[in-house]
């Protein structure tokens, strides 16, 4: 279960609304290397974990990115405060205001609405850790993407913070990969400490 | 007590660096369990943390429903604002 902390991972405060810049950081939300398809897939991911080791650290990112979640809704909710129905025609923020006005939908930059076919959670904990890395990399992509679209100080501090938590959970992924499978996946294991030699001389054990 | 000058914000983003620092440590001991520097390093910050998080509630409310000033008298305290991501002085 959760304890919810009433406060946010990072501080946000935008000081000048933005309509235009919340409609591609809504990306972030609900599309399809966002933040709720991040916790989505950790958090579903974990119950199919071989080791301890792993049920950690794909509990403790997942929780993570529950609260990157919130961020990101923070930063839509203050990106679209005070609007005037100009700004909105003329910022393209009308096509997600006719359906949803300020609220907070999760869905892509395109309008798509959240969706867990761009997820997985296979059962396989090689497959799905290397799921995880991919994630993390094109979660931290779409960030660099945001980056160069925006030019607010203030957006800018908040997204460079979530794209350095992306470089940190793809590391923490890599290492679950790499050490304790090696009892459940010892071909794996070995290839990647690049013993090839190894590899095709020994037959795996289990 | 210095802290009793302290604004919201000040003693907020305390505690968001204490929080970050065990979140930070928290995943790399899960797969640096042995780790003994690092160990070290988060029972330190629970500590400053634990000091943070009684500043904080004690003066501006609750972070969890769990902190005693989550209740004041017959009062439910928790609901009241502001919400993480309320704007405070817009009062939107």
């Amino acid at each position: 279960m959760w304890v919810y902390q009433k406060k946010l991972q990072y501080p946000i405060k935008i000081a000048r609304p933005n309509a235009a810049l919340a409609k591609v950081i809504i990306s972030q939300f609900g599309g399809p290397d966002g933040e709720m398809g991040a916790a989505t897939r950790y958090l579903s991911q974990r119950f199919s974990a071989p080791n301890n080791d792993m049920k950690g650290v794909l509990t403790d990112i997942g929780t993570e990115e529950l609260a990157h979640i919130e961020m990101i809704c923070t930063l839509i909710h203050q990106l679209t405060r005070n609007l005037t129905i100009d700004e909105i025609k003329k910022s393209g923020f009308d096509t997600y205001f006719v359906d949803h006005t300020t609220g907070l939908y999760p869905a892509d930059a395109s309008g798509n609405p959240f969706t867990a076919a761009t997820l997985q959670s296979t059962g396989d904990a090689i497959t799905d850790l290397n799921e995880d890395l991919a994630a993390e990399q094109k979660a931290r992509l779409t960030y660099d993407n945001i980056l160069r679209l925006a030019d607010d100080p203030d957006v800018r501090d908040v997204i460079k913070f979530l794209r350095a938590r992306e470089i940190v959970h793809y590391q923490r992924f890599g290492e679950a990969n790499h050490t304790d499978l090696s009892r459940f996946y010892p071909l794996w294991a070995a290839a990647h400490r690049g013993c090839l030699r190894y590899l095709w001389l020994v037959p795996p054990q289990t | 007590m210095a802290e009793n000058n302290e604004s919201r914000e000040v003693l907020l983003h305390r505690l968001q660096v204490c929080d970050f620092i065990l979140v930070e440590l928290n995943e790399y001991l899960d797969t640096h369990p042995d780790d003994l520097e690092a160990i070290r390093c988060f029972e330190k910050h629970r500590a400053m943390r634990e000091t943070a998080a009684e500043a904080y509630t004690r003066r501006y409310g609750p972070i969890t429903i769990h902190d005693p000033a989550a209740t004041q008298g017959n009062q439910w305290r928790w609901v009241e604002g502001p919400w993480p991501w309320d704007m405070e002085k817009e009062g939107i």
